[in-house]
């Protein structure tokens, strides 16, 4: 049960005549500064589609991983959720499909778009909740499929197959936020926010209960806690981060369809999750850069070695089969074994830093 | 918001609200597994700041009791009322808010969290922060009393210690001090006792004779001398049944319960 391994072993951190500036661990200094120069370095291409993308997809597979990593439960349904807020965002706000979307101002449309996918998922979680393991995933697959095939056949709301095109984010500011530069930094800005602040909550008591009730859910029951409320609130969180991803998705691409949020990029999620490792929230980010990596260039890699382009799936497949061979809890746990490794004694083949 | 958690105002209250109602009061109460009764029409009435002990050989329904009372599993007949509510099918957190609190025969603890850690994660469960997005500040009321209950205990060496690391008897102490979370108005132990040294014993019963006058419990334990020295009144289960109760020194002296636990029937 040693599941709260987190660096920091209190809650209140001991932090006599340091501010929380000085606390900030370098690695943070650098890979955010390195993110914030980006646009100066890489071109048009590789910050709209492979940083946009990756932020958006990681954002997604971060409330998996909120769910997953510190809730024990493993949800397929993310990316309905995220479905949920493109799909509302088209029908409140602006879209080409004007017979049916209300073209009401985003301030209006992106909130209820927020909430009605918090409220799908928030039912997704309670549903979910009732099961645990497998059938965790495979109820909240059932809830996936449901929302496709329902998605692709009603005309009246969701616009069967074609969805909705023209969904483009408002001109705020008098800037163009699908430009690469600026879309780069609105979606970095979302993905930044959304680890920071599942970072934030899973030292606070929602995020610990949420970590205990994992562990050991009789024992909670018997300090006080709801653990089936908890478990639901926590489906909420995590919908929030999807829907957010959910819609910037949308504006990346202009357009909505249920193909969006069809099976193929459910499971994706969960194996984006996978890669990266749930058990911290830069884990599902690392999975996704690497998953649009493999997605948007293993074609040209195929077509060079003279194989069949269309078999990038086939190198997705292997990619993840490597990975979960070789280190079961992702990229990250790959990390930590490694920098344990580098701290080991050599002679006596123990670790450096005590227990 | 969360001060009056531990304030003396709210248990007296909660007393005052409820009148002369008994702390605990079990009417043919039965637990069924399949076709085994493992509790057998029990009848307790427990007075609010009463100390009980239950004695009783392996298998004779203690922790089952236990169970039943706090919920972990329903009784399959029976009412059981907790200050006047009839709380018998209330799920466990709903008990726990109304001020019950039972400690695990194997510590149920979070070992890789801090002592100090886990007393909060208790004292939080029952307030209303439970949903809280917020990380303790450095004056959190709850937090406070987190540090008082470490102190209550005496655990303030190992206040900072993971759990994992702690030794078996300070584990035990770490039990004791989750159930006083709160504002705790009754107390189930289950064998607090078990597996301790002989110092360890003394300093458990110093623990739970230095509790507040108010705050009535229940105790299993299988020494009798450590329940005795804790205890006002004695409950002898057997079978799932109670057979006896009265004073420490009728139950000594009684020659059924001298049979039973100097080798008498099964256990």
């Amino acid at each position: 049960m040693s599941v709260f391994d987190s660096t920091e072993t209190s809650l209140v951190a001991p932090s006599e005549g340091q501010s929380w500036l000085e606390r900030i661990p370098i690695a943070y200094w650098v890979v955010g500064l390195i993110l914030l120069i980006m646009p100066a370095i890489a071109g048009d291409f590789m910050l709209f589609q492979i940083f946009g993308w990756t932020f958006i997809l990681g954002l997604i597979a971060l409330g998996l991983m909120f769910l997953g990593g510190y809730g024990g439960m493993v949800s397929l349904a993310q990316m309905s959720i995220a479905g949920v807020g493109g799909y509302m965002v088209a029908i409140f706000g602006v879209s080409a499909i004007d017979t049916i979307s209300l073209g009401w101002p985003w301030y209006v449309a992106i909130p209820i778009a927020l909430i009605i996918a918090m409220l799908f998922g928030t039912l997704t979680g309670w549903l979910a909740v009732r099961t645990e393991g497998i059938y965790t995933i495979m109820i909240t697959l059932a809830i996936a499929a449901a929302f496709f095939y329902f998605a692709r056949q009603n005309y009246v709301m969701f616009n069967g197959f074609s969805g909705f095109n023209g969904v483009l984010p408002p001109m705020l500011f008098g800037v163009d936020w699908r430009g690469p530069a600026a879309f780069y930094y609105l979606t970095l800005f979302w993905a930044a926010l959304g680890y920071l602040v599942v970072l934030y909550i899973s030292r606070a008591p929602f995020g610990l209960a949420l970590q205990g009730v994992r562990d050991n859910p009789r024992r909670m029951s018997a300090l006080g806690y709801n653990v089936t409320a908890h478990r639901v609130a926590a489906y909420t969180f995590a919908a929030l981060l999807a829907a957010i991803g959910g819609i910037l998705l949308t504006w990346q691409s202009a357009q909505i369809s249920p193909g969006t949020a069809g099976i193929g990029p459910a499971i994706d999620i969960l194996v984006i999750a996978v890669i990266g490792g749930m058990r911290h929230p830069v884990g599902p980010f690392i999975g996704a850069f690497i998953y649009v990596i493999l997605k948007t260039y293993a074609i040209d890699a195929l077509v060079t070695l003279g194989l069949a382009g269309e078999r990038f799936q086939l190198l997705i497949g292997i990619a993840f089969l490597v990975i979960v061979f070789w280190s079961p809890d992702g990229i990250i746990g790959l990390w930590d074994r490694l920098r344990e490794d580098r701290k080991r004694d050599p002679l006596t083949g123990r670790g450096g830093e005590g227990p | 918001m969360n001060a009056d958690l531990n304030g003396g105002s709210t248990i007296s209250e909660r007393l005052g609200a409820t009148g002369t109602a008994n702390a605990l009061e079990l009417k043919g109460v039965s637990k069924f597994f399949g076709a085994l009764a493992a509790l057998d029409d029990i009848d307790i009435t427990v007075r609010p700041s009463e100390r009980r002990a239950v004695l009783g050989s392996n298998g004779a329904g203690k922790t089952t009791l236990f169970n039943c009372v706090a919920g972990d599993f329903p009784a399959t007949t029976g009412s059981i009322r907790f200050f006047g509510e009839d709380i018998t099918q209330f799920p466990p957190h709903e008990r726990i808010r109304r001020g019950l609190r039972r400690t695990y025969q194997i510590s149920l603890l979070f070992t890789g969290l801090t002592v100090l850690d886990n007393i909060f994660l208790a004292c939080v469960g029952v307030s209303r922060s439970r949903f809280s997005f917020l990380r303790p500040g450095r004056d959190d009321a709850l937090m406070a009393s987190a540090e008082n209950l470490v102190r209550v205990v005496h655990l303030e060496d190992a206040k900072d210690e993971q759990v994992a690391t702690l030794s078996y008897g300070q584990q035990r102490q770490l039990e004791i001090a989750i159930a006083l979370a709160g504002a705790p108005r009754f107390i189930l132990f289950d064998e607090p006792a078990a597996g301790l040294s002989p110092t360890e014993r003394s300093e458990l019963i110093e623990i739970l004779i230095g509790l507040p006058a108010h705050m009535g419990f229940i105790i299993i334990e299988h020494d009798m001398d450590v329940a005795l020295r804790v205890a006002e009144s004695v409950s002898m289960m057997h079978n799932g049944r109670i057979f006896k109760e009265g004073s420490p020194a009728e139950i000594e002296d009684d020659p059924e319960v001298q049979a039973l636990y100097l080798g008498g029937e099964d256990g």
